[in-house]
């Protein structure tokens, strides 16, 4: 399982370089042999300048991923927000029954009856409700499914 | 419906649903590992992103360590005949990441509409929600607001083996 760091970092971890790598690097890195020369030069910076304040924005947990973004639905297979109203006395055991399916992306706990927001991920378009059906019949719980009709937008920018 | 991914494509996915390599030449990396051509693999990327299966090679920051750790999911009510409209438009505000139109969960849950707000406390994602609200008007019924309070989870797309 992975539980990403919600450690907030100082005010002064990133410098305006590594912000205005973060906003540049949020799509269109290139398909070239020595992509990080070609994604640094209009930074101004060298490619290993750029390879190692990626790799030390990793470490310090300023981004969780850096690579290509898949479509599910386009392999042939589906992405669905899912919710679930958790008890909070069997919040944990029905945690680890969730999370312990490969399909399940993203989780969250939110301020709401229905209090654990997931993501399902599947390479084949059954697998959706399959996994759904599965985690209903392991926790005894309702799995409520909220696929995605229309997307506006997505997007983020960090203030440079 | 695109063609499914044959099994080279779905051994380079696999390779690289993780993270791309941090070094010089990561495709060659990458081809290196499986046993294909620096070219082919480029090749296959650039295929899959023409396909639709590769969205973006990109960054993913973590907002809650950059300091926007408050997250809200706002949820609306919004009439079915303007729905398309205003969700361009609120996917269109700069402060709105996520937003998408998604069934309603009657009767229980009214709301068609999901806009996720990023900010640096939960004062500033409201006052964010506000300009929704002002935008939506009356086609608008009602809305709510949920707070991540935990990540739970965030691995991201995992192919299982076949």
């Amino acid at each position: 399982m992975t539980r990403p760091s919600r450690q907030i970092l100082p005010q002064d971890a990133l410098d305006d370089t590594d912000r205005a790598i973060l906003n540049a690097l949020q799509d269109g890195f290139p398909l070239t042999p020595c992509p990080y020369d070609d994604a640094a030069e209009p930074l101004g910076i060298a490619g290993s300048e750029l390879i190692s304040r990626l790799t030390r924005m990793r470490q310090i947990g300023a981004i969780t991923r850096f690579g290509p973004f898949f479509d599910a639905a386009a392999m042939g297979g589906a992405f669905c927000l899912c919710a679930m109203a958790v008890p909070e006395d069997r919040f944990d055991e029905v945690l680890a029954q969730v999370n312990a399916h490969p399909e399940v992306a993203h989780n969250y706990e939110r301020t709401h009856a229905l209090n654990m927001w997931f993501v399902l991920a599947t390479d084949r378009p059954e697998g959706i409700e399959r996994t759904a059906k599965t985690i209903e019949k392991e926790t005894g719980l309702k799995v409520m499914l909220f696929p995605k009709l229309e997307e506006y937008f997505i997007g983020f920018r960090v203030q440079a | 419906m695109t063609a499914p991914l044959d099994p080279i494509d779905r051994r380079i996915v696999k390779a690289t649903q993780a993270g791309l390599p941090l070094t010089p030449a990561p495709y060659a990396a990458v081809a290196e590992a499986l046993a294909l051509t620096e070219a082919e693999v480029i090749a296959r990327l650039a295929s899959m992103q023409d396909r639709g299966i590769v969205r973006r090679i990109a960054v993913a920051p973590n907002h809650y360590a950059l300091g926007m750790i408050a997250n809200g999911m706002s949820v609306w009510d919004v009439t079915d005949d303007r729905i398309s409209e205003l969700g361009a438009q609120v996917g269109a505000l700069p402060f709105v990441t996520h937003c998408y139109q998604r069934p309603r969960a009657l009767p229980g849950w009214p709301y068609n509409l999901f806009a996720m707000l990023h900010g640096e406390s939960r004062t500033e994602v409201e006052a964010k929600r506000d300009e929704v609200a002002a935008l939506l008007g009356t086609a608008c019924r009602s809305h709510d607001i949920l707070y991540s309070t935990r990540i739970l989870k965030k691995t991201g797309l995992r192919l299982r083996d076949e």
